[in-house]
Parts: C-alpha cells; structure tokens; sequence
C-alpha cells in the first residue's frame, strides 16, 4: 500500500539510505583508523613477542633502552632468536629547505628483521650499503617529495640523496607499509645507521622482537623473559590490544565516532520514523476498511511490517553500496582509512532493521487500536 | 473452491428475519459531553428486502448501521445478526463474522488507492482466505457483470469516474456473496443520475432470497428503490412505511 505514494516512499527510503551510509560509513573509517593504530605490528609479523621498557603504554609510546638488553633476551631459555629494533621520530629535510617529521626504523643489521611487508624498487639487502634508506611510496610521492621551483611535486626516487637529522643518506629502495595513525612518511634503515642519524642519546634501543622456538608458548615465554631481563614482554596479540586500547581510550575518537553513529542512528529513526507514521495516518481510513471486511490485526500487522521490512532493505541496500563505494573512492586517492568488515554490515544491518521496527512499532500501534468503526466517518 | 461450500452452507439455512433490534441504545463521550446517539432502537430487517434508513442529520442512522454490521459495541439492548449475537463473540470471532457476512459500500468509496480495480474487489475474498490469484479471477468475473472491460479492471480507482469507483465498491460488496449489506449514503457524492445507476446495480446484483440490504441515505430520489422506509429521529425509529409516499403524508400527519 506504502508503493501508492511515491513522495513518502522515497522519503523513508532516503532516510534509511542516510541513516545506514553514514553508520556504515563512520564506522568503516573508526574500523580503519584503529587497526592502523597497529599496522607497525602488521607489517612486522614474524616476532612472536615485542619486548619493551616497563613504562611503554602503546607501541607509539618509545622509552629506550641498553643496547645490551638483547644479549639479556636472547639468554632466556626458549628464545629462538631476538634482534634490536630501533623506531624514531626524526627530522627529514626537504628541498625546498622546510622538514618533514618522519618515522625510523632501524633494523638489525645482520638479519634485517622488521623490514617492510612489500618491496617496490630495489632489494631490502641493499640498505647495507653505507647510508641506504628505503622510503615509503607515500613518504616518497607525498610528504617528502621534492619540490620543484614551480610549485609541482616529485616523488622521491632511487638515488636521490637525503637529509635525516642533518645526516647524508641514500634512497636505495622504495616500499610500501600499511597506512600508519599518524600518517608521517616511513624510512628504514638499518639498526647501526639509525643510530648514527638519530641525535646521541645513550639510549638507542626501541624493541627487542622475539621468535619463539617451535612448541614454546609466548605466554609463559614472556613471564620467563620479565623474570630474567625486568622488561616487559608481551605477545603480538597483546601488544596490538593495548595499543588499540589506549588510542579508545585516550583520544576522542571513540566519541567522535559513536556521536556520528547515533547521528545517523536518530536522524534514520527521525526521518523514517516519522514519514513512515504519517502515511499509516494518511492510510488509516483505509486500514479502518479493510478491519470493517474482516482483515484481522495480525494480517494489518504483517502488512505493515513487510513495507517496513522493504523500504528498509532497499535503504539498507543504497546505504552500503554508497558508503562502500565513496570507501573505494577515497581510500584510492587520499590516505583516509577505511575498513568494512562482514561485522560492520552486519551492525549497520541491524541498526537499519531497528529504525525501521521501531517506525512500523508507531504505526501498528495506531492501526492496532483503530475501531472500524471510523469507516462510516468521513 | 473451499470457500465456496462455505458459502453455500450458509446460505441455505435461511432465517426470515436477518437483523433484530429491540431497545438498542449507545452515547458517545461523557460527562457534559455525552450525546445520547441512540435511545432505545426497535427495528426488524427481513431477508430478501431492501431498508432505507432515513431523517435528519445527526438522528442516529450511521451509529445504527455501525452497530448491525458490527463494527460499534451497542451499550444496552438487544441487536441479533442472522440469530448471532455480537455481545457473545470475541474480537476476533466478531472480525471473522464481518468478513464472511457483511458487505460495506461507503459514500466516500473507500477503495485502496494503490491497488487495481480488480484487486480491490479480490480484497474480501483474501482476507477470507482465497489464494490472490483465484480471488483476483473471480474479482474479474463479477467486474464483468457489473459493466467494466479488460482494461477498467486493471485501472486505479484514481481513474475512474465517482460514478465507476461505486459500482467498484459495490462489486467489492457483494463479491464473497455476503447475507447483509450495508450501505451509508451511497449515492450522495454522485450526480442524480449516476446515483440512480448505481442503486440499479445495487438492485440488479444485491438483491437475493438470502439477502438483506440497508440502506442510510438522505437522497429522496432514490426512496423508490426501497422494500420499506425506516424514519429516525434523535436516536429512535419514529416510522416505518412501505413506501415514500406514505412517509410524507404521515410525517405531515405527525406534525
Ligand atoms: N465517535 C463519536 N464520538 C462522539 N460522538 C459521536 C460519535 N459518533 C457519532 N456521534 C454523535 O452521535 C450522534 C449520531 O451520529 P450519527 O453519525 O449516527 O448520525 P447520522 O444520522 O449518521 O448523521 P448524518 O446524516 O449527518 O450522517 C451525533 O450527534 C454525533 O455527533
Ligand atoms: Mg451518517
């Protein structure tokens, strides 16, 4: 009966639309924005456990320490190997002469571990040779490109020498990471050059990561590593929930992000809600009718929910599909995070399934008590 | 098919008299609101006759025929359907009653502006259970006898003329071959002719051995379509004639 009025129609539907793109689409990049608060331990996948100082709180959280920690780490029994990581925020300069703050990381200079997941130009071996970096597409092609004398950017490229922390280096690869949180370009190098780029400190060592040998568990490894070292030790899972924990915790994002969601959430049931009653309003001499030739209030009710249940999955319908298709749009060209997991149309699924229960709950009610006889009344 | 043996087994236990009231009565609101809209209706509706319900506007015939085709409760009195009582039925028995006996036609037509013609008139037959595709099919069949081709039947009521959207609802009316149909001004919102046409019709496909029809209307030019005219007036029968004639001169009288 609701497909008669095509005005009200299209209205619910394009509230049901509003309300499941925005949902979808705020929690697709609240989604993203988290898992690349730990896309470093992504991309490092082969520790099984990332030792640290006591005080660290999240992996961003860098508290140095002795270069002779790792000796210490790989001493404890069950320890397959354990290699030094250095992670840094430094200074790079551009060739326009401003600086661009950029991440460091300085792998072991024997095995190289930690590198970057993907290799775009060049080999990973090659940061052996004195001052190589490799720099990410991102870094390379955005933030630190050169900058010509007319204004237009050019990406970075093998060869192309640059300034770190007032330290010559090299480009001799390019790579590709996973989007970190803060966006700033990647530069890795190997564990000695970081150290010499990086200001003298008379601590270095950001991360001791750890293989465990075959048939250990992390978990009683890492109690035995704390035993031994009185650092901290936790496994990859761990280490990536405490991360994300801190950044619910204490950014404001989660706000920012449930705010959005009972935005779209109210305006859907605002909306919808209302255009959907107010045609069963329209309606109710006909609903009155139809109870006067016998239709029986389950029958009503199982009308009315089928609309609802229509509009609502064609909403739900136009919903994700714009809010997955702006996602493809954009995470092509900008460096904005999205994510759209099974889980988050299920919940954005759900939370258009309620707009529209509670929408038809208004209008059942209303039909439910209507006395027929208002037929007769014109 | 079920449906109609169904049919068939009502209607051939026949009562003379199809609807029997005795001191009826019904207010509305309360308090200084209260308006007494019936005081006390005595009224007999034979099988096989055609009633018109007449008198001033706001005497009581709506609430009346509201309370014999079971829509409205009646407060006090005795209102027997068919030797059915609607005091002793439920809700739900009181809806299901409705949907196999009675038939509605309204002045305003009330037909469901989204659905065709025919789905309109097939709407009683679903709600009493008939698959849509077999009640769309008989829905065509009395369409026909009423006077609409192919194409009429799959129109909306928006486009049909006042006059085409009444014989819609007369169609819808009589489709599940109800014992009592009842109708509130049906011609008031047509022109005299049309409204003649339209009683003809009500004549031609309503009147039956088992069926009785009531009729509330204020259109005098139609009174001679009646078996017997009933009068009200502030909530009570004040006459009933067997034909206009009568009903003139012995109001004239009463005055
Ligand atoms: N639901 C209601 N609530 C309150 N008062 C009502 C209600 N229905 C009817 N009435 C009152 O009851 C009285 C009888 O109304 P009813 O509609 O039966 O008259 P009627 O004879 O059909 O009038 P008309 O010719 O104008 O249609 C009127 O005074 C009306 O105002
Ligand atoms: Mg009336």
């Amino acid at each position: 009966m609701l497909f008669g009025d095509r005005a009200k129609y299209l209205g619910i539907v394009i509230g049901l639309t509003f309300a499941s793109l925005l949902i979808t689409q705020q929690s697709a990049i609240f989604a993203g924005m988290m898992t690349r608060t730990f896309s470093f331990l992504s991309d490092v996948a082969l520790p099984d456990i990332w030792v640290v100082d006591p005080q660290v709180k999240y992996i961003d959280d860098i508290r140095p320490m002795q270069d002779t920690e790792v000796m210490r780490v790989r001493g404890v029994e069950g320890v397959q190997w354990a290699v030094p990581l250095y992670k840094g925020s430094l200074a790079v300069r551009r060739t326009d002469g401003t600086y661009q703050s950029s991440v460091l990381i300085g792998l072991d200079d024997e095995t190289l571990m930690g590198g970057p997941p993907q290799m775009l130009i060049g080999k990973l071996a090659d940061l052996r040779r004195s001052g190589g970096v490799i720099v990410d597409i991102n870094g390379a092609q955005g933030k630190l490109a050169h900058i010509l004398p007319n204004g237009t950017k050019e990406p970075i490229k093998v060869g192309d020498e640059m300034e770190i922390n007032d330290n010559r280096s090299v480009v001799v690869g390019i790579c590709k990471v996973t989007q970190t949180f803060q966006a700033n370009p990647v530069i890795y190098t190997t564990y000695s050059s970081a150290t010499s780029f990086a200001p003298s400190q008379r601590l270095m060592l950001s991360f001791v990561p750890v293989k465990a040998k075959q048939g250990q568990d992390p978990h009683v490894l890492c109690r035995r590593i704390e035993k031994a070292t009185s650092l901290r030790a936790y496994t990859r899972d761990e280490f990536k929930m405490i991360t994300f924990l801190y950044y619910l915790k204490y950014t404001g994002m989660p706000i920012n992000f449930l705010t959005a969601v009972a935005l779209g959430f109210l305006v859907g049931v605002a909306i919808s809600g209302q255009t959907f009653y107010n045609f069963t309003l329209d309606n109710l001499r006909y609903f009155g009718t139809l109870k006067a030739m016998g239709a029986r209030n389950g029958m009503l009710l199982r009308m009315i929910l089928l609309q609802a249940l229509v509009v609502g999955a064609i909403g739900y319908g136009l919903g994700v599909g714009t809010a997955s298709a702006w996602g493809m749009l954009i995470s092509g060209r900008t460096q904005l995070a999205f994510r759209l997991p099974w889980h988050l149309l299920m919940v954005s699924a759900i939370a258009v399934l309620v707009i529209c229960l509670s929408s038809a709950a208004l209008s059942i009610r209303k039909v439910m008590k209507l006395e027929p006889a208002v037929v007769f009344r014109s | 098919m079920i449906m109609d043996r169904n049919m068939e087994s009502t209607s051939t236990s026949t009562f003379p008299v199809a609807v029997s009231c005795e001191g009826l009565t019904k207010a509305f609101g309360k308090g200084e609101a209260r308006v007494k809209a019936l005081r006390g209706v005595d009224m007999k509706v034979k099988n096989g006759e055609l009633l018109m319900l007449v008198g001033p506007s706001g005497c009581g015939k709506t609430t009346l025929i509201s309370i014999i085709a079971g829509v409205l409760r009646r407060d006090a009195g005795e209102c027997i359907i068919f030797e059915r009582d609607y005091d002793c039925m439920s809700e739900d028995e009181t809806t299901l009653f409705r949907g196999k006996n009675i038939g509605f036609v309204f002045q305003a037509f009330n037909l469901i502006p989204s659905l065709t013609t025919a789905e309109n008139v097939a709407t009683p037959l679903i709600i009493n259970g008939l698959k849509p595709r077999d009640a769309v099919r008989k829905a065509r069949d009395i369409l026909a006898e009423v006077g609409f081709d192919h194409r009429m039947m799959e129109s909306l009521p928006t486009d049909l003329s006042g006059g085409q959207q009444q014989r819609v609802a007369i169609a819808r009316a009589l489709v599940h071959q109800p014992r009592l149909i009842v109708c509130d001004e049906p011609t008031s919102a047509l022109d005299a002719e049309t409204g003649r046409k339209v009683m003809e019709l009500l004549q031609r496909l309503g009147r039956g051995e088992n069926r009785a029809l009531v009729v509330v209307t204020h259109d005098s030019r139609i009174f001679d379509f009646a078996d017997r005219i009933a009068e009200m007036n502030d909530g009570r029968i004040t006459q009933v004639v067997s034909s206009a004639r009568e009903l003139t001169t012995a109001q004239s009288k009463i005055e």
